[in-house]
């Protein structure tokens, strides 16, 4: 995982603070880099040091959208999407920190999971994917655009969870995402989900 | 502060470093040396945090051990779950970063000149200290117990050595055995683990030796995320039948006020006698005892600091992180520690630049274990009132006690993932 980056970047920010009084990416947020700094503290003991995740299931939060991760975050806020921690946690942060906290990582760089998967599986997993999901989920998951979740190296656990979640109704999915994770249970069941998640657990660096 | 020519020849070095020139910056390189005493979860965050925010600094740890196991998943030593090697930690990656490690331990510390001497006679200078000496035990609150009998009858409140000991007598205890744990009164470091033993410890013995039991006396009439132990309790180890494999017995009467280390029994303020096969013996804790020694506690054993930038309110220059300061409602946790770390290395390196700090969130979160499947959580999120003086609880709490058992599951991933990337961000 990149230690390297955790070495330099507040460095970098510091430079930045000094020359410019604010950091770019931060964008229309209140919070100051320094600050921002101060809040992602928090989140890193359980996400892990710049948001890059050992696991065993916590996910990655470093390198995803910065939309992806300020809906998530929104959402654990109000209640609308389930969690275990999460919604005891953010109501402690105003909507301009999330959205500060959602710049910080979606400008950290994401690093896949190393986990162990099923090669197989994984294989007809990529099938699955390029036919059911890698139309909004680009770049075989790997896509961190325009508020799609990444899926690409990130924690199987978590997928599996997040999938069960969707599939059970206890998290609502947008339309298009229900309709096509419908269409692929009633085809190829429950190992079709099981391929799906090998497949985005294979991709490591 | 006099700049000897050395110093000064290293800052001009820092300052071109940096190429952010000029004459305020080369006075402020002369004098940027921080101590960091103790290498538990609070010193070498605040030591690694220093360095990553302005390397600049120079950063000096005092630890005397090689290696630092944490008591955060020492429970799950007990059982047998994890192995003491996947608790302990060392200082390679901190030295990596450009830390200064001294293995010693800090024998004296001198406010007034901004000196540290080490056991070993070494002195240090600092422009600023960050103390993180966590607990030590208040050894006169039992009769019969000290440092020394608490080698067959641990504590394990500092984890590893005390941690082995306690899991190779459960192992050796006969089944049908009693497992004694005694929980204090007062200020303590993560008060919510005594119970989180007894539930570890309990895994264990239900299949191992399940005609055995664990006894609690605890002088608190209350403990912390009770009901949703009680529940778990209940619903793995028989809670509240005869034959409960956990039976907890709370109050000023459960008090534990004696030891008799020959016949293993203990004697509580009620003047009840209980003798167990394996004693779990928790003594009342306070800052450690350096901290007392250096003239930094209050009548209460811990340290009173500014919550701003955690410095001692006794002692200039000197900045108290972790469970031997007072920063109450948060908790002493190792979560909390490196949630104070991470503020007050801020704090410290702005005041070594001649910045105002930053004003922080704190957070804390612990995790309790049970068996495989089965956790919960609580969580905090701090912030400083208004008036500077306290923090304030903004937001969080504990895992609802209609957690379904896919949640516990979850949690229970949660918190092997808490503990990987909690100690990753402490010792990198």
């Amino acid at each position: 995982m990149s230690t390297d980056n955790q070495k330099k970047w507040p460095t970098a920010v510091f430079a930045l603070g000094l020359i410019c009084g604010s950091l770019s990416g931060i964008g229309h947020a209140t919070a100051s880099p320094n600050s921002t700094l101060l809040l992602a503290g928090g989140c890193n003991i359980c996400h892990g040091p710049n948001g890059v995740s050992s696991g065993p299931a916590t996910p990655t939060i470093a390198g995803l959208s910065g939309e992806y991760l300020l809906s998530t975050l929104e959402g654990f806020k109000s209640g609308e999407i389930p969690s275990t921690i999460m919604g005891r946690i953010t109501r402690g942060y105003s909507s301009d920190e999330l959205q500060a906290l959602a710049n910080y990582y979606s400008s950290r760089p994401f690093s896949a999971s190393q986990q162990p998967y099923d090669p197989r599986l994984a294989r007809q997993g990529a099938k699955l994917h390029n036919k059911y999901c890698e139309k909004c989920h680009t770049e075989g998951g790997r896509s961190a655009e325009e508020g799609t979740g990444r899926l690409a190296g990130q924690w199987r656990p978590w997928l599996i969870w997040a999938l069960q979640d969707f599939r059970s109704g206890r998290r609502l999915a947008g339309r298009k995402m229900q309709q096509q994770l419908d269409k692929l249970y009633i085809r190829k069941g429950k190992r079709g989900l099981t391929a799906l998640l090998h497949y985005y657990a294979s991709q490591q660096p | 502060m006099a700049i000897s020519r050395r110093k000064f020849i290293t800052a001009l070095g820092t300052a071109s470093a940096l190429s952010l020139g000029g004459a305020p910056l080369l006075a402020l390189g002369a004098s940027r040396q921080v101590v960091v005493i103790g290498g538990g979860i609070g010193g070498a965050t605040a030591a690694r945090q220093i360095r990553m925010i302005d390397p600049a600094i120079a950063v000096t740890l005092i630890e005397p051990k090689q290696h630092y196991h944490t008591c955060f998943m020492s429970n799950e030593v007990l059982s047998g779950r994890r192995k003491l090697a996947s608790i302990r930690f060392d200082y390679t990656r901190l030295k990596e970063l450009g830390i200064k490690v001294i293995h010693d331990k800090a024998a004296n510390i001198s406010p007034d000149d901004h000196k540290i001497t080490t056991n070993n006679g070494t002195v240090l200078s600092y422009d600023r200290c960050i103390f993180a000496p966590g607990i030590d035990f208040r050894w006169d609150q039992i009769e019969g117990f000290d440092a020394k009998t608490a080698q067959l009858f641990p504590h394990a409140w500092q984890a590893g050595q005390q941690t082995a000991t306690l899991q190779a007598q459960l192992r050796e205890m006969a089944d049908g055995g009693t497992v004694i744990i005694t929980a204090p009164a007062g200020s303590m470091r993560a008060a919510h683990a005594p119970y989180e033993r007894a539930s570890q410890i309990a895994h264990y013995l239900k299949q191992h030796k399940p005609r055995s039991r664990v006894l609690i006396f605890d002088a608190k009439t209350a403990f912390p995320q009770q009901a949703l132990f009680l529940q778990a309790w209940q619903r793995l180890f028989g809670y509240g039948a005869h034959n409960s494999l956990i039976e907890w017995h709370g109050g000023t009467a459960h008090r534990l006020i004696k030891l008799d280390a020959t016949t293993r029994t203990i004697t509580t303020a009620a003047g009840e006698l209980h003798r167990g096969d394996v004693l779990n013996i928790i003594p009342p804790q306070q800052a450690g005892h350096i901290a007392a020694a250096s003239g930094l506690t209050d009548e209460s054993g811990w340290c009173p600091v500014d919550l701003r930038t955690f410095e001692s309110t006794r002692h200039k220059g000197i900045h108290i992180i972790g469970d031997a300061c007072i920063a109450s409602p948060m908790q002493k946790l190792g979560s909390a520690a490196n949630s104070q770390a991470k503020a007050c290395a801020n704090a410290v390196a702005s005041l070594l630049n001649g910045r105002e700090p930053a004003a922080a969130v704190f957070t804390d979160v612990a995790y309790s274990t049970i068996e495989e499947a089965y956790a919960f959580s609580t969580v905090g999120s701090y912030r400083l009132a208004k008036e500077g003086n306290r923090f304030t609880l903004v937001a969080g709490g504990a895992s609802p006690i209609e957690a379904s058992t896919e949640d516990l599951k979850r949690e229970a991933a949660y918190a092997r993932s808490w503990f990987n990337n909690l100690t990753k961000d402490t010792f990198g």
